[in-house]
């Protein structure tokens, strides 16, 4: 488990990165033929692309410790199994 | 620096104070100056006070010293003071002076009590000694006896010792007559009776000793009689010469006065006369010196006779008695000779006298004669032509005158006649009542004499009649005493048989019983050996079977022991982050082992599975694990489930970089909130780890949360899996030894 801490960096860097050039193309692109040439789309672009490369970086390290939850039909049959399964979600997830 | 820099503020500050109090100073002066003799004054005056209560103090306290001792009790110091000026404090002469009366009376007292045990000492010491006992019991007696009648509580009862020294004297008498030798030593226990043979023997050596004293006794008495008895002869025969000498020179005398013979016998009758007085001097000394010796010899008589006396043996009584009566006899025989010597001396007296008388009536004349006639020799009467007539008138006339005188004097003689009659027979009276007195004197002790002599022989007669009396009643006790000792010993006889027989009979008895009893005991002994045989016997066949259990038991021990110990070496097998081969093979030996055994089965079953598939990590490579782990736990230490955005991953990057702590901490027992803290836990896990502690460090590291956790999760997973299989195989091995232990045959 060590090592996925590593490995999620690795990730988190190279998406970040990946996601930063790209933004950084498609604001060039942009800016070339829409917005005449003007410096902001590629600040806009990378700052896009870097922005969501912190939001998944910070999102894959957090993944552990995210809870989904399930809008369950509340009756009463299903109390017992809805406790149940959202244990099973959390536990789960913080594996 | 500092310090210069202070040294230089305090010169200035000093520089500066100087200045400004010396003007003071000069102006204090100024204003002072009339009143500095008053302050003079009032010091002087203090110190005085000082001076003069102390010398005040000190005075006093030399005088008095209780005022002393209160003031070095309450001013410290004041003693030395005071020891200096006055000297070390002197004690209270009252006590040690009654002290040392005490301590005299008693040293006296001991002397007395020592002088007393000296005096009682020598006292003591004499009285054991042998040579003088009973002077010495006496002597011991009498003081006690002093004692007790000065003390005058006791009557005058004599002491024990008195009698008992009365007793040992005439004891020791008895001895030294008996057996004439030296004083024997004081018999102080009581005679006790002596054995038969023993008495037997000392009468025989007493009649022995008798008849020997009497024989010497006898031979001296004999003696001494022979020698008084010539003595007293030789005494009476001297005495009778003397007498006869005395009678023949009276004769001669009364020849020589009245006879008138021729002139040239009367020299011869005068010659005759004075050899007859010669003889009669000398036969009277004679007489004298052998009276003398007489009376010594009787003296020496009388001696042996009383000392014979006191040696009080019958035997020797008869011979005392005799020679008793010989000494009486020659006695009163020698008296009687004495007195006829004396009443021929006293008639030799008188007719000396007379004799002396006509010689001087004769010298007279003679003188007479002369006078008148000095040329007339002596011889008048051969002188008859040589006269003249004046001298023979004279003579005549002288003769007439000498008639007439001695007419006169015969007739105042005659006229005397009576008175010198009377008075010399008043001198015959004295003289015949002297010698009637002596001669009284000596026939009453002759009288005397003869009556104790009588009285003696009665004694000794009465004596020896009370002898053969007593010795036929002392007989007929004897026969008394035979009987009597016959009967009670016929009845001693008679109880002694009946009191041996049943003794006899009663230790029979004793003997039957014992006998019986032996018997029986050898029996049972017998029957009691047979059974412990027979046990013994039973016990050993146990135990073969038993050991045939037992050494089936303990294969069956072994067996395990060896599984187990399989076990615990395929632990071993892990090398550098390669776990160890799977325990599989290793557990199913365990398992087939024991298979009776419910206990090693359950802990054989109690393998986690991952072990038995995958086999554990050595804890070798989890601590190499931990240290990489370390870093990067640090690294996220800040992470959990409420802060985890990219920014808090950067603070707490930041935070691992900047926080440093101690590689390695010993945890402390028991952990605060303090203690929780991530990098605190990492330290003490490592040094847990460092130690050696797995199963410590895996308990710290488990106090870690969030990422941190997340992060040493897997390490945990297999730090626990290591310590189980490490405890579980600890378990077995334990209790494979214990079994093993158990069931090994001590030697």
């Amino acid at each position: 488990m060590a090592d996925e801490h590593a490995r999620k960096w690795d990730r988190c860097l190279a998406d970040t990165a990946v996601k930063t050039v790209t933004g950084l193309g498609v604001g060039i692109v942009f800016s070339l033929i829409v917005f005449k040439r003007r410096a902001w789309p590629l600040s806009f672009g990378s700052g896009l692309g870097l922005g969501m490369g912190y939001s998944n970086c910070q999102h894959d390290f957090r993944s552990p410790y995210l809870i989904h939850g399930r809008m369950v039909k509340v009756s009463a049959q299903c109390n017992f199994h809805c406790l149940s399964e959202v244990c099973d979600t959390r536990s789960h997830h913080a594996a | 620096m500092l310090r210069a820099c202070l040294r230089g503020a305090n010169a200035t500050a000093r520089k500066n104070y100087r200045r400004i109090p010396l003007t003071s100073l000069q102006q204090c002066r100024h204003y002072t100056a009339g009143e500095s003799s008053s302050a003079s004054k009032v010091v002087v005056a203090g110190l005085l006070t000082v001076s003069g209560g102390i010398g005040g103090t000190v005075l006093y306290a030399k005088w008095d010293h209780k005022f002393r001792a209160a003031v070095e009790k309450n001013v410290p110091y004041s003693d030395w003071l005071l020891g200096l000026a006055l000297g070390p404090a002197a004690q209270d002469p009252g006590l040690p002076i009654k002290k040392r009366v005490e301590l005299a009376q008693p040293p006296s007292m001991i002397e007395k009590q020592a002088k007393k045990e000296g005096a009682e000492g020598p006292v003591k010491d004499s009285s054991p000694a042998p040579s003088q006992p009973a002077q010495s019991l006496e002597e011991a007696s009498a003081e006690a006896t002093h004692i007790i009648s000065a003390i005058g509580e006791v009557p005058s009862v004599p002491a024990p010792c008195d009698t008992e020294a009365a007793a040992v004297k005439e004891c020791n008498e008895c001895h030294e007559h008996k057996e004439a030798t030296a004083v024997h030593p004081a018999p102080t226990e009581p005679m006790k009776e002596r054995p038969v043979e023993e008495v037997a023997a000392r009468l025989a050596q007493q009649e022995q000793e008798e008849q020997d004293i009497s024989a010497s006794v006898s031979a001296s008495l004999e003696d001494s009689l022979a020698s008084s008895a010539k003595a007293t002869l030789q005494a009476i025969g001297a005495q009778e010469a003397a007498l006869q000498a005395i009678m023949q020179h009276t004769d001669k005398l009364k020849e020589a006065m009245e006879a008138e013979v021729l002139p040239e016998e009367k020299s011869n009758q005068w010659k005759d006369l004075e050899a007859a007085l010669a003889d009669r001097t000398t036969a009277l000394n004679d007489a004298r010196a052998a009276l003398s010796k007489a009376n010594e010899s009787l003296d020496s008589l009388r001696s042996v006779i009383d000392e014979s006396k006191g040696l009080k043996i019958s035997s020797v009584r008869p011979l005392v008695l005799a020679a008793e009566e010989n000494l009486h006899n020659m006695v009163v025989d020698l008296d009687k000779m004495v007195m006829k010597v004396q009443s021929a001396e006293s008639e030799a007296k008188i007719v000396s006298q007379y004799s002396e008388l006509v010689n001087e009536a004769k010298r007279q004349f003679q003188r007479e004669v002369s006078s008148l006639t000095p040329e007339i020799q002596a011889n008048w009467k051969g002188l008859t032509g040589k006269l003249s007539t004046d001298d023979l008138n004279a003579l005549i006339a002288h003769a007439h005158r000498r008639i007439d005188q001695l007419n006169r004097e015969l007739a105042e003689q005659k006229v005397r006649e009576k008175i010198h009659i009377d008075a010399a027979l008043e001198q015959q009276k004295l003289e015949d009542q002297k010698a009637l007195d002596n001669a009284v004197n000596t026939a009453l002790q002759h009288v005397k004499e003869d009556a104790r002599l009588d009285q003696e022989r009665k004694l000794a007669e009465l004596r020896e009649v009370m002898e053969a009396e007593m010795r036929t009643q002392l007989r007929r006790q004897a026969a008394a005493h035979t009987d009597h000792v016959q009967d009670v010993l016929k009845v001693q006889e008679h109880e002694l048989k009946a009191e041996a027989e049943q003794v006899l009979s009663s230790k029979m008895l004793e003997q039957e019983t014992r006998y019986r009893q032996l018997t029986q005991e050898q029996l049972d002994n017998f029957t009691l050996d047979m059974n412990t045989a027979y046990a013994r016997l039973k016990g050993v066949e146990e135990a073969i079977d038993s050991h045939v259990v037992a050494e089936d038991e303990a294969r069956k021990a072994h067996q395990l022991w060896l599984s187990v110990e399989a076990l615990s070496y395929s632990l071993k097998t892990a090398e550098a982050d390669v776990p160890t081969v799977p325990l599989e093979n290793a557990a199913q030996a365990v398992r087939d082992s024991c298979r009776d055994n419910d206990f090693a089965l359950a802990l054989a079953s109690a393998l986690p599975e991952k072990s038995l598939q995958r086999g554990v990590y050595s804890e070798a490579s989890l601590r190499a694990r931990f240290n990489s782990l370390r870093s990067l736990a640090r690294r996220v230490a800040l992470i959990d489930e409420s802060r985890n955005s990219l920014y808090q991953y950067f603070l707490s990057y930041l935070q691992a970089a900047l926080l440093f702590e101690k590689s390695q901490e010993a945890p402390p027992s028991q952990l605060s909130s303090e203690d929780l803290d991530p990098f605190k836990l990492l330290s003490y896990a490592s040094y847990c780890l460092e130690h050696g502690d797995l199963e410590l460090a895996a308990k710290l590291v488990n106090q870690l949360r969030g990422e941190a956790r997340r992060v040493v999760e897997d390490w945990l997973i297999e730090a626990r899996l290591t310590l189980e299989t490490r405890q579980v195989v600890n378990l077995l091995s334990a209790y494979a030894n214990a079994v093993g232990l158990g069931t090994t045959q001590a030697p």
